[in-house]
């Protein structure tokens, strides 16, 4: 029994890191658009900027 | 022909002026500026869907003037914008890459589920409207938006209740692993043990408990100052007084605490109320982007000659507007330049355009179609007839008596019965069963906590949760929560007849009569016209290209080598037969004119719906503002026996109060009275703002089957939630009697509690699959 004084103490804490994380993306915008992200994983990081392009400007 | 357009996927016509490969100037732009971006991997990532808006830049799409709706602050720049046009994800990353290479541009994100972009940039040198023509140059269309105005009261309380959730569910997992321990230990565990474990409980729960319930409470709270009872009386009643007597039992040292009971109901309801709120939210959200996207800029005429957008806010008496051929008049005013015709059918239900000049009157809400016009504006605001249609909608809204939405209706009759019961148990346990008062008290209690509305809470929310998100892949947006309870009680069905039984556009009828050469060459003319009925030319034979040199005169029609299509007076027939419609002549020199008769046309499975409707034993009406001769045709056509025509919108509403439990189906600003004085209302969303506005739902598309779809749904959704109630008595009924007795262990309650809502959900399950 005596093992409950750290397992409890465990647990909870766990637990409490789970929650405070998820408010915490929720806060931060991480929940706005979930059709978006579950997208966005998917594109490549291969479009590095072109060099400045005149036209463009 | 089989060819299709590089950028937007549209086939490519004959004689493209796009050059090779594209379908026109627009989409060989749009391609030429995503390969100078070097993006042309978006052609490989993308996929269309052929739902949306074609990609196909509109090269005469109205102007928005973007600089006048930059909001800044501390020097950066910010552009909120609604993005029509977006197929997938490779859209999103086009938009975002094209406009975040801009240099300046700190910020530019696409919200997918949305369909919103900010944008963001710290250059004041940036022109506005030059940045955003990049978008618009690649075929989505972009209109800004008001953040503070947009749905923010709703995201609001749907993040608070996420909140709630997650609290609720941390809570109740832990509290459960404590009871669940408890449990297990039985006898063995000494009182100790049992003691800690349970102010462990109290020590999570109670707060967990005070803040995850607060939406339940506030509600209970403002139902029962107004004199009423709903379903959060019982919810709120049954977790606070089974937390506050856990509290005292565990300062008792009693074997029993029920907080695991507590807060897992909560948790459990909060994930319903979450779900119904965000497909709710979702629903009026897409109903709001479409109203978004109707509203733009007004070109006014300044007195130097000059032209300028100005939002239709700002408009003021004795301006000078400006209309394009083919754009929405957005005020009452005097013609005072221009030869045209315009179509009023949103306003009076009128199915043929009227030709107007200079002198004649003409108000908000039409459409000019086939020349520009310019127009000194004579009412604005509250003084346009538009106004008038509104404050006339008003009245019948108010007139309306407040639906009472069925979880409510129940909750006044079981809330009484449930708290006379614990008061029984309560009474009977100190008079008969011999028990001291805390003992009576813990029994009564007990009747509150298994009786607590968990099933029946769940039973209306899930069900429409899964009903909404059904309709909602099908087009069909529902935006009031009660709506679809109101929809199952419909027994009379009134429709309008323009723009609602007909597609409200003008389509060619006598196409046996014409030969394809005839119809070809009338095409390679009227391709080179905006007018609704050279439109419709060319949307039957859309390969065909436009011929060089087409010439066209206001009010006349299209001339080039000699040929001409246009009105009969300018083909000099005025002697031909008419059929009563709108037409076109094709006069070639040395050969017999051709006639092109067309008509607003009935939605193509139109008949079939009221058929259907007529057998599942719905009483069909029809009201139309539009002329004796069209609207009786119409009638004829699809069996209607009741109709009637030339409706105000006042005769509509009378004729509305004479009916019980309608359902209003209509488009135009004639039909907005009686659609909100109707018990229930569906729009197209091709209608007028203001009647989408007021309808409870609007569905999409060329075809009339989604108010059978909807009204099928209903009668699902009624049904379904009528086993769910019965399941939640049936529950109650055994549980009851233990509670009363006293036999009711927080195990127990805890097993009982989550398998009634497990079954009721299950149960709402059934309706997002199968047919109606």
């Amino acid at each position: 029994m005596e093992s409950l004084i750290y397992l409890i103490p465990v647990a909870l804490l766990l637990g409490g890191m789970g929650l405070a994380a998820f408010l915490w993306a929720l806060k931060s915008g991480q929940y706005d658009d979930m059709e978006g992200n579950a997208n966005r994983i998917l594109f490549d990081d291969d479009d590095k900027p072109l060099p400045p392009n005149e036209e463009l400007k | 022909m089989s060819q299709v357009c590089l950028h937007c996927g549209d086939p490519v016509p004959f004689q493209s002026d796009g050059g090779e490969g594209f379908c026109c100037k627009g989409c060989a732009g749009a391609y030429g500026l995503v390969n100078g971006l070097g993006l042309t991997t978006y052609y490989e990532r993308r996929t269309l869907n052929p739902d949306v808006k074609s990609l196909r830049p509109d090269l005469d799409a109205a102007i928005i003037d973007y600089r006048s709706h930059i909001l800044s602050e501390d020097g950066v720049n910010t552009l909120y914008l609604m993005v029509e046009g977006i197929h997938c994800a490779a859209c999103v990353w086009l938009i975002e890459t094209a406009l975040g290479r801009r240099s300046g541009v700190s910020q530019a994100r696409v919200n997918m589920s949305t369909r919103r972009l900010v944008l963001k940039w710290t250059d004041n040198d940036i022109d506005a409207n030059q940045l955003v023509s990049v978008i618009n140059d690649l075929g989505y269309r972009l209109v800004p938006y008001d953040p503070s105005l947009i749905n923010s009261e709703n995201e609001k309380v749907e993040k608070q209740l996420l909140r709630a959730m997650a609290v609720a569910g941390f809570a109740a997992g832990n509290v459960m692993l404590f009871s669940i321990s408890i449990w297990a230990g039985g006898d063995d565990m000494n009182t100790a043990t049992r003691d800690l474990m349970h102010w462990l409980s109290a020590l999570v729960g109670l707060p967990a408990v005070a803040y995850a319930g607060r939406p339940f409470f506030r509600s209970a709270l403002s139902a029962i100052s107004a004199k009423r009872l709903n379903m959060d009386v019982p919810i709120s009643l049954a977790v606070l007084l089974a937390a506050g007597m856990s509290l005292f039992q565990v300062m008792q040292g009693a074997e029993h605490a029920y907080f695991d009971s507590s807060i897992s109901l909560l948790f459990f309801l909060l994930i319903g109320r979450y779900l119904d709120r965000r497909a709710r939210g979702r629903a009026r959200g897409a109903a709001e982007q479409l109203l978004g996207l109707n509203c733009v800029s007004v070109t006014i005429l300044n007195e130097d000659g000059s032209k300028s957008l100005v939002p239709p806010g700002q408009i003021k008496e004795d301006m000078i507007v400006l209309c394009a051929a083919g754009e929405r008049i957005t005020v009452d005013g005097i013609i005072i330049d221009g030869l045209s015709d315009i179509d009023s059918s949103l306003i009076s239900g009128e199915s043929l355009p009227s030709s107007v000049t200079i002198e004649d009157q003409v108000f908000a809400g039409t459409t000019n179609l086939s020349a520009p016009i310019r127009i000194r504006v004579s009412a604005t605001g509250e003084a346009t007839l538009l106004a008038e249609i509104v404050r006339l909608m008003e009245e019948a809204e108010a007139g309306r008596a407040k639906y009472v939405a069925i979880a409510d209706r129940v909750a006044r009759y079981y809330a009484p019965v449930v708290h006379l019961m614990a008061l029984v148990t309560f009474v009977y346990w100190i008079s008969f069963g011999g028990a001291i008062w805390n003992e009576a008290l813990l029994n009564a209690i007990s009747v509150l906590i298994i009786t607590c509305p968990c099933a029946l809470a769940l039973a209306v929310p899930v069900v429409q949760v899964i009903a909404s998100g059904r309709l909602m892949r099908q087009g069909i947006l529902v935006k009031t929560g009660t709506a679809l309870e109101r929809f199952a009680s419909v027994r009379n069905i009134v429709f309008d007849k323009t723009g609602t039984l007909t597609l409200g556009r003008a389509e060619l009828i006598n196409q046996k009569d014409i030969s394809k050469d005839q119809l070809e060459l009338a095409a390679s003319l009227a391709g080179a016209s905006k007018h609704p009925l050279s439109r419709a030319l060319c949307r039957l034979v859309p390969h065909v290209g436009v011929k060089k040199g087409v010439k066209e005169i206001p009010g006349c029609g299209l001339e080039s080598e000699g040929i001409r299509l246009g009105s009969r007076s300018w083909c000099g027939l005025e002697k031909a037969p008419t059929h009563g419609g709108p037409e076109l002549w094709l006069s070639v020199k040395d050969s017999e004119p051709v006639c092109f008769e067309f008509a607003d046309q009935i939605r193509n499975d139109a008949k079939e719906t009221i058929e259907k409707l007529k057998v599942l034993g719905y009483q069909i009406h029809l009201l139309s503002g539009d002329r004796l001769e069209p609207v009786q045709k119409v009638a004829e056509n699809l069996h209607i026996e009741n109709w009637k025509a030339a409706c105000s919108p006042m005769d509509k509403c009378k004729e509305l109060e004479s009916l019980d439990h309608t359902l209003m189906v209509g488009d135009g600003l004639n039909d907005a009275p009686a659609l909100a004085s109707a018990e229930v209302s569906l729009s197209p969303s091709t209608a007028i703002d203001v009647s989408q506005n007021t309808a409870d739902a609007i569905f999409q598309g060329d075809k009339l089957k989604p108010v059978l779809e909807i009204l099928g749904v209903a009668k699902k959704c009624e049904q379904l939630v009528k086993q769910n109630f019965v399941l939640a008595f049936v529950y109650n009924g055994f549980t009851i009697p233990l509670a009363v007795a006293g036999y009711v262990t927080p195990l127990f309650a805890a097993v009982a509690m989550s398998t009634s809502s497990l079954v009721v959900i299950a149960n709402a399950l059934r309706l997002s699959r199968g047919k109606i």
